[in-house]
């Protein structure tokens, strides 16, 4: 439709008010839910389970873990209580999106013998309704960001994550508080999610109440916002929400210096640092289940005991397992040093090559499910104050 | 809504289509020649030399195995495999008229087009001389096109050497030279014995106007690619296909990762220079 030029400043001016940031007392949140549930989505938020905040289907605001806060260290995680009723108030728990953009086992498709030869039966599971996230961080939302790229963003798109991706509405929740194993700050993807969201919120808790702080990131998300019963945020309210998210960024005790860290890594391919960590790697690919970027798959064909129907199923993966680099004759990452360095080499760097942006979004949950505590952000120190730099 | 299906069919980098297998035949005591031809009968895929397909065995497993055919046959699939384990033993054990899922043909060719003019040196170690074959085909059937044909290959043992009578035939061509050396000979060998690199001292090399390709084992193609720089070939002119595991072939699984390349979409031929640095790292 053409606009003229000042038609399409007056557009923009009414949307920069329609996209003003609104307060939500925190008694509405449960109309969020319901907002979205009525649109045709299917809410996945975060719950209170075995110990540890996991995401779940979620259908009432009953079921986010109000006033629990996660304690993270190296190799340690646990829950505890909150002085006040916050539903936000952790860092991030063991999961990450990709329990559902990119599911740990997927059926791609089954076949059935037929006369000597076969059918292929296209009946990969396709979502039924679309999903809403309630809760993405913004390392979260970088690692969406990530996967879009390694997924959908070449030659072929996968058409499993495209599937479950394609509609689905992110709600991010702007952190206010950091866990010790936290270090978006320094991969420059958080503690503020900038983009890529339908609709942001910051949980504020003070003495002018429990309250959330809305703002839409996009038209599906400025319509939702209308919906809700809101007040217009005041200069107080958004000078309290800019101080509690810097609070999180403060609060990251762990980094990584990112500066030329692709030939920091490709050059330092021999380094002692390996055969250091390496001796405490279990190699037992808990940091590939919980990094939010990881995709690796493998693929199992399976079969009845007729012999006559087949499935192909597609599950996680991991460079830390022996099978995973098998070609006739042996692995070819047989030490437990190859595999380590495959893994942070392609996180830290060759995913700079591949996918035009560090593999890391600094969410930390490497460090915490880490049975023996390796820590990424320590590793990569150690080669950087001891290995070699532009040499080669 | 049925055609809503075809394209997401069409679109769907995961599904084998249906082909079946016209004619299996013993190459080597483990290694077999195997010819497809889609079910439907319509035209087969082209594929340029050097491409690989994923191959499925109904309720066994897929793998990757390199097209082995002539590319301007297209009207079938043609693979060598050699058989080394479950999956492998159950695509040789097909019988003529069973079905075998296909996808692809997938990765980078050999690069066919930019030789022409010039002389084209192949050398293959073991099955690595199954995706050149087609290379050979190309030049051959377009001789005109193309300078001298120099084949180096070798194999564990005269037993193993791969396509015993074509080797002969295409020794015939003019403007070709075939060399093919083994391991360990036995009585009855008369030929070559040696590894591959031995061969270069008989070869006639005209290095400032050839293309030279290398498929075999790693340790093959470091000592063959320096063999070519010692007699004159320049970095840019050298072609090597690698090998790493391999589940999905469209750059999604992870596993075929090499140094920061995918051997699945961006191999798995490369251009020498491209991957010369990480051939020397030891389990990259």
């Amino acid at each position: 439709m053409p606009v003229s030029s000042t038609g399409a400043a007056c557009i923009e001016v009414e949307r920069v008010k329609e996209n003003a940031p609104k307060v939500l007392d925190a008694s509405r949140l449960a109309s969020l839910i319901e907002a979205l549930r009525r649109r045709g989505y299917e809410v996945i938020g975060p719950t209170v389970r075995d110990g540890a905040i996991v995401f779940d289907h979620i259908e009432s605001a009953e079921e986010l873990p109000a006033g629990w806060t996660d304690e993270q260290a190296p190799g340690h995680y646990r829950l505890k209580r909150r002085q006040d009723q916050a539903v936000f108030g952790y860092a991030v728990g063991p999961q990450s999106w990709k329990k559902y953009l990119h599911p740990a086992d997927v059926r791609l498709w089954s076949a059935e013998r037929q006369k000597g030869t076969f059918r292929i039966l296209n009946n990969e599971t396709r979502p039924k309704r679309p999903l809403a996230f309630l809760g993405v961080r913004a390392c979260d939302l970088a690692a969406i960001a990530v996967q879009d790229r390694v997924l959908t963003g070449d030659r072929y798109r996968d058409p499993v994550y495209s599937s479950w991706r394609d509609g689905a509405f992110l709600v991010a929740v702007q952190c206010t508080q950091a866990a010790e194993t936290c270090f978006c700050a320094s991969m420059g993807t958080g503690p503020r999610a900038q983009q890529g969201f339908d609709l942001a919120l910051t949980e504020l808790v003070d003495n002018s109440g429990h309250r959330f702080l809305l703002q839409a990131g996009s038209d599906r998300g400025v319509e939702l916002l209308a919906e809700l019963e809101t007040l217009p945020a005041t200069e107080e309210t958004l000078r309290q929400e800019e101080a509690a998210v810097e609070t999180a960024a403060r609060q990251q005790v762990r980094s990584i210096d990112t500066t030329g860290i692709k030939d920091l890594l490709y050059e330092n391919f021999e380094h002692p640092r390996w055969d250091h960590v390496a001796a405490r790697c279990l190699t037992c690919a808990n940091c590939t289940m919980v990094c939010p970027t990881c995709f690796c798959t493998t693929v199992e064909d399976i079969s009845d005991v007729t012999g006559d129907h087949a499935e192909r199923w597609r599950r996680w993966d991991s460079c830390f397992t022996m099978s995973f680099s098998y070609i006739h004759g042996g692995s070819v990452r047989a030490t437990a040093k190859a595999r380590y360095r495959q893994w942070m080499t392609h996180k830290l760097a060759s995913w700079i090559d591949q996918f035009g942006s560090s593999g890391c979004v600094g969410c930390g949950r490497c460090i915490t499910w880490c049975p023996v505590g390796i820590d990424i952000t320590e590793e990569a120190r150690a080669i950087r104050e001891t290995g070699s730099h532009g040499n080669t | 809504m049925a055609a809503l299906a075809t394209i997401l069919e069409k679109t769907d980098p995961m599904l084998p289509q249906p082909y079946v297998v016209r004619q299996v035949g013993k190459e080597t005591p483990d290694t077999f020649g195997l010819t497809l031809e889609p079910e439907d009968g319509a035209s087969g895929t082209a594929f340029r030399p050097g491409q690989f397909s994923m191959l499925w065995v109904f309720g066994v497993g897929e793998l990757p195995i390199s097209i082995s055919g002539d590319p301007s046959d297209s009207g079938r699939l043609v693979y060598t495999v050699r058989s080394v384990g479950k999956a492998t033993n159950a695509l040789v054990s097909r019988e003529v008229g069973d079905g075998i899922g296909v996808r692809g043909p997938y990765g980078t060719g050999w690069p066919v087009e930019e030789a022409r003019g010039r002389d084209v040196i192949i050398v293959a170690g073991g099955i690595g001389l199954a995706p050149l074959r087609p290379v050979i085909y190309e030049v051959l059937n377009n001789r005109k096109d193309y300078g001298r044909l120099v084949l180096l290959y070798g194999a564990r043992s005269p037993r193993d050497v791969l396509y015993r009578k074509e080797l002969a035939a295409w020794a015939r061509h003019r403007e070709t030279q075939v060399l093919t050396t083994v391991d360990y000979g036995g009585l009855s060998w008369k030929g070559h014995v040696g590894v591959v690199t031995t061969l270069f001292k008989y070869a006639r090399l005209q290095p400032a106007r050839s293309v030279a390709m290398l498929c075999g084992p790693e340790i093959m193609m470091r000592f063959v690619t320096r063999e070519l720089e010692v007699h004159g070939l320049s970095r840019d002119n050298i072609y090597v296909s690698m090998e790493r595991n391999m589940k999905c072939a469209v750059g999604f699984c992870g596993h075929c990762q090499y140094g920061p390349h995918f051997i699945c979409k961006d191999g798995p031929v490369f251009p020498y220079e491209r991957i010369r640095p990480l051939l020397e790292k030891y389990e990259l």
